[in-house]
C-alpha cells in the first residue's frame, strides 16, 4: 500500500477520532486538512527522498492562511490562540501529512516567537518587519539553534560566544540538530554573551542573536541523516568569527534562557499534538486496514484480539487529545501550566509510540514497508521524546514543579 | 456591482450515501459540504471583486435546502462572499430541476429587489445530480443570457468576456451584464478558507428566506410538482476483484487487449 493510495483513505476525522471544537476550530481543521490533501499527500514521499520541503510549498501555505495562525496582526500573523493553531496541525495529520512535514513547515514556530515577543521596541519593531513579516508570508524560512554538539537538554550550558566589537557580535562556536538548517535565511541563535557554561553560571548569560544566511563564516557544515523526519532537513552549523550587527539582538542582552523558556510550553504542546494527531491518523489507517485485509477467511476486524487493540489505540487518542487541549485551553485563558505541559506531552509520546507500533503490527508486512504510511508514522514519532525536552528531563523538571523532589 | 453565487449543499462523495423512502437522497442524515463544483463559482466571484477593487463589488451566496445546507453557505462566506441567503421550507424537498430553478430565481429576484443583481455565478453541475441544466432554467426564469460552462472569465465595465472549451473547438463568447454565468472545474482552483476568513464569517449576515417570502406557493415546489421521479434507487454494488491478466510469454498485450475489446472499450 503506497502512501499515496492511504492519503484518499478515510479521514481521522470520519473513520476514528473525533477531533470536534468550535464550528470554526472545525473549518480550520478541515481547511488545514484539504490543502494537506492537495497540496501535500501526493508529494510527500518524493520530499521524503528528496530531504527538504520546497520553497514553494511555504508560499502556498502563507497564502492558505496557514503559517500564520497563533501569530498576533500586528507582526504579520492571522491571529489565533494556542488552541487554534493546534487544530492546524490536527487538520495536517488528517489530510495525511506527516511530523517531518509540520517540524519543517512550521519551523517558524519556533524560531519566530521570541522575536514577535520582543516587538514593542523600536529595534524589536525592526527584526519584526526583517523576519517575522517575511517568513508568515512564506517567503523567508527561520530556525532556531540551541543545540550544540556538546549538549541539548541543558541550555543554560551553551558554549558558543558572542562577544561584542563595536556595533557587532563576533559569533564563534557550533550549532547541532537544526530544523530547516539547511535551508534557512536566518537562524534564531542562542549565543552565550556572558556568564559560563559550567553549572549553576550559565543561565544569565544566553541571549538570542538572528544570524542570517550569507553572513562571512556562517556556514552548513553537514545536512544530517536521520531515523525519521525524512523530510525535514536537519542541519549542523558553523559559526567562525561571523559578525552579527548588534541590531539583530532579540530583546536584552542576558534575556535568552528566559525568552527560550517562555517558548517551552506553547513549543511542548505543539509537540504533544503531532503525538496524539499522528497516532489518530495512524488509528484510523489501520482500523480501515483491518476491516479490509482478510486472513484465514475473515475480516481481520472479527478477531477480538485486533479489534481490542483499536479500541485501546483509540481510547490513549482520546485521552492525550482531551488532556493537551485542556492545558492548551488553560495556557491561552493565562494560567501557568509548565507542569501540565510536561505531563501532556508524556501523555502523547507514549500514546505515539504505542499506537503507531500497533499500527505497524496490524499492517503485518506491509506496515513495515517503505511507502506505508504508517511505517512514516511509526520512524516519525520516536523523535517526540527526545526533542523539545526529553522525556527523563520533563519528568524531573514536573518532580521539581509538582513538589515531588524531596 | 452585485453578484450572487448560488452554491449546494451535497451529500460528501467520500461518505455512505443513503435514500429516503421515496428514493430521493436521504440530505439529512449524511454528512454534508459545499459541492466542490460551486467552490470554482465563489472562487471566480471572489476573483472578479478582487480584480476590480477599485468598485463597490457584492458577493452574496445564495442556498436552497434545508437545515443542514446553510453550511454551504457559510463554507463560501468563510472563502469570503460578503453575505448569505439561505432557502428552507420543508414543501421544497423532493424539487426537480424546475421546482429548483424557480425558487433559486425567485429568490435572486428578491435579492435584486434591494440592489440590482448584475451577475448571477453557478458551478458547471452539482457533484450529487450532475444535471447542469439549473444555470440555464434559472436564466430562462430571469430573463437574462446565459452564458454557461465557462474556463476562463474576463470582465471590464459591464462586458464580460468568457471562454468556453468545447471537445472539438473553443469558443470565446461575449455578453453584456446582467447575466447567467457558470464557471467549469478548469476556471482555476478555489481558494481555502482562512482562519481570518473563517472567524470573519462568524460575523456576516445570512438571510433566511422561506416560500412564502418569496411568493412561491408550495404546490410549485416539491414530489409533488416534480415532472420527474425516481422510480427505482439501487446502491453501487460492491467492487469485484477484477480481472488480472499475467504476462508471463509475451501474449499479455494481446490477452488485455482482448479483454477490453470484449468489453467494448476498444
Ligand atoms: C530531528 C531533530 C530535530 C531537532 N531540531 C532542533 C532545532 O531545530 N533546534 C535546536 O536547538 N535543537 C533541535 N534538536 C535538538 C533537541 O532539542 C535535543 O536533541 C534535545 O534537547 C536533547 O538534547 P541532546 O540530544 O543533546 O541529549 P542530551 O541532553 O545529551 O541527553 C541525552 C539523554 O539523557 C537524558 N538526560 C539528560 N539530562 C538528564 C538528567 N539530568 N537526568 C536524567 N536524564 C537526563 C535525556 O533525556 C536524553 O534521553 C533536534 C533534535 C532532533 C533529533
Amino acid at each position: 500500500m503506497s502512501a499515496s493510495s492511504t492519503a484518499a483513505l478515510p479521514s481521522a476525522l470520519s473513520s476514528g477520532v473525533v477531533f470536534t471544537g468550535t464550528p470554526e476550530r472545525d473549518a480550520l481543521r478541515e481547511a488545514a486538512a484539504a490543502f494537506t490533501r492537495r497540496e501535500v499527500a501526493p508529494h510527500l514521499d518524493a520530499w521524503e527522498d528528496a530531504g527538504a520541503l520546497p520553497r514553494e510549498l511555504h508560499r502556498a501555505a502563507a497564502k492558505a492562511g496557514l503559517i500564520g495562525v497563533g501569530f498576533a496582526e500586528e507582526v504579520g500573523g492571522d491571529g489565533g490562540t494556542l488552541v487554534d493553531s493546534l487544530t492546524v496541525t490536527e487538520g495536517i495529520f488528517d489530510g495525511g501529512g506527516s511530523g517531518g512535514l509540520i517540524a519543517s513547515l512550521f519551523t517558524h514556530g519556533i524560531a519566530l516567537p521570541h522575536i514577535a515577543a520582543a516587538g514593542h521596541t523600536p529595534a524589536g519593531a525592526d527584526l519584526v518587519d526583517r523576519f517575522v513579516r517575511p517568513t508568515l508570508a512564506g517567503e523567508l524560512i527561520g530556525s532556531l539553534a540551541i543545540t550544540e554538539p556538546d549538549g541539548g537538554s541543558d541550555v543554560a550550558s551553551i558554549r558558543t560566544t558572542a562577544v561584542r566589537d563595536g556595533d557587532h557580535y563576533v559569533v564563534n562556536g557550533a550549532k547541532t540538530f537544526i530544523t530547516s538548517g539547511t535551508r534557512a535565511d536566518f537562524v534564531t541563535t542562542a549565543v552565550r554573551t556572558g556568564g559560563s557554561f559550567e553549572p549553576g553560571k550559565g543561565h544569565g548569560g544566553v541571549s538570542l542573536l538572528v544570524v542570517e544566511a550569507g553572513t562571512p563564516g556562517f556556514t552548513v557544515d553537514r545536512k544530517l541523516e536521520k531515523l525519521g523526519w525524512h523530510c525535514s532537513d536537519t542541519a549542523q552549523l558553523s559559526y567562525v568569527d561571523v559578525r552579527v550587527p548588534v541590531a539583530n539582538l532579540v530583546g536584552e542582552e542576558g534575556s535568552g534562557f528566559v525568552q527560550i523558556a517562555q517558548q517551552f510550553v506553547v513549543e511542548r504542546l505543539g509537540l504533544a499534538v503531532q503525538g496524539y494527531a499522528a497516532a489518530a491518523r495512524a488509528l484510523a489507517l489501520a482500523a480501515t486496514y483491518a476491516s479490509e485485509r482478510q486472513t484465514f477467511g475473515k475480516p481481520l476486524a472479527t478477531r477480538q484480539v485486533i479489534r481490542h487493540k483499536l479500541v485501546e489505540m483509540r481510547r490513549q487518542v482520546e485521552v492525550a487529545r482531551t488532556y493537551t487541549h485542556a492545558v492548551a485551553a488553560r495556557h491561552d485563558a493565562g494560567e501557568q501550566v509548565i507542569a501540565e505541559a510536561c505531563l501532556a506531552k508524556e501523555t502523547a509520546v507514549k500514546t505515539a509510540e504505542h499506537v503507531c507500533h500497533e499500527a505497524v503490527q496490524i499492517f503485518g508486512g506491509a506496515g513495515y514497508m517503505r511507502g506505508s504510511e504508517v511505517e512514516r508514522h511509526y520512524r516519525d514519532v520516536r523523535l517526540l521524546g527526545i526533542g523539545g525536552g526529553a522525556n527523563e528531563v520533563l519528568a524531573d523538571l514536573s518532580a521539581r514543579l509538582l513538589g515531588y523532589a524531596g | 456591482m452585485n453578484i450572487v453565487v448560488c452554491v449546494k449543499h451535497v451529500p460528501d462523495a467520500t461518505a455512505d450515501r443513503k435514500f429516503e423512502s421515496d428514493n430521493t437522497v436521504d440530505r439529512e442524515g449524511v454528512d454534508g459540504l459545499l459541492s466542490e463544483l460551486d467552490e470554482y463559482a465563489v472562487e471566480q466571484a471572489l476573483q472578479l471583486r478582487e480584480k476590480r477593487s477599485d468598485e463597490e463589488i457584492s458577493v452574496t451566496a445564495l442556498t436552497v435546502g434545508p437545515a443542514k445546507a446553510a453550511d454551504a453557505v457559510r463554507k463560501a462566506l468563510q472563502m469570503g462572499a460578503d453575505k448569505g441567503v439561505h432557502v428552507s421550507d420543508d414543501a421544497i424537498a423532493g424539487s426537480d430541476y424546475l421546482g429548483t430553478s424557480l425558487v433559486l430565481a425567485k429568490a435572486i429576484e428578491k435579492i435584486g429587489s434591494e440592489q440590482k443583481v448584475d451577475l448571477v455565478v453557478f458551478g458547471m453541475a452539482s457533484t450529487d445530480a450532475s444535471g447542469g441544466v439549473v444555470p440555464a432554467m434559472v436564466a430562462e426564469r430571469l430573463g437574462l443570457p446565459q452564458v454557461t460552462l465557462a474556463s476562463v472569465i474576463e470582465s471590464q465595465g459591464d462586458q464580460v468576456r468568457i471562454k468556453r472549451d468545447g471537445d472539438t473547438a473553443t469558443e470565446v463568447i461575449g455578453a453584456t451584464l446582467p447575466i447567467v454565468l457558470s464557471v467549469t472545474d478548469q476556471s482555476g482552483e478555489a481558494r481555502y478558507p482562512s482562519f481570518k476568513g473563517i472567524m470573519a464569517a462568524k460575523k456576516k449576515p445570512v438571510e433566511s428566506y422561506s416560500l412564502s417570502d418569496l411568493g412561491v406557493e408550495a404546490s410549485e415546489v416539491g414530489a409533488e410538482a416534480a415532472y420527474s421521479a425516481v422510480e427505482e434507487a439501487t446502491a453501487r454494488p460492491p467492487r469485484t476483484a477484477g480481472e488480472i491478466v499475467t504476462d508471463e510469454d509475451g501474449s499479455g498485450a494481446t490477452a488485455l487487449a482482448e479483454f477490453l475489446a470484449s468489453k467494448k472499450f476498444i
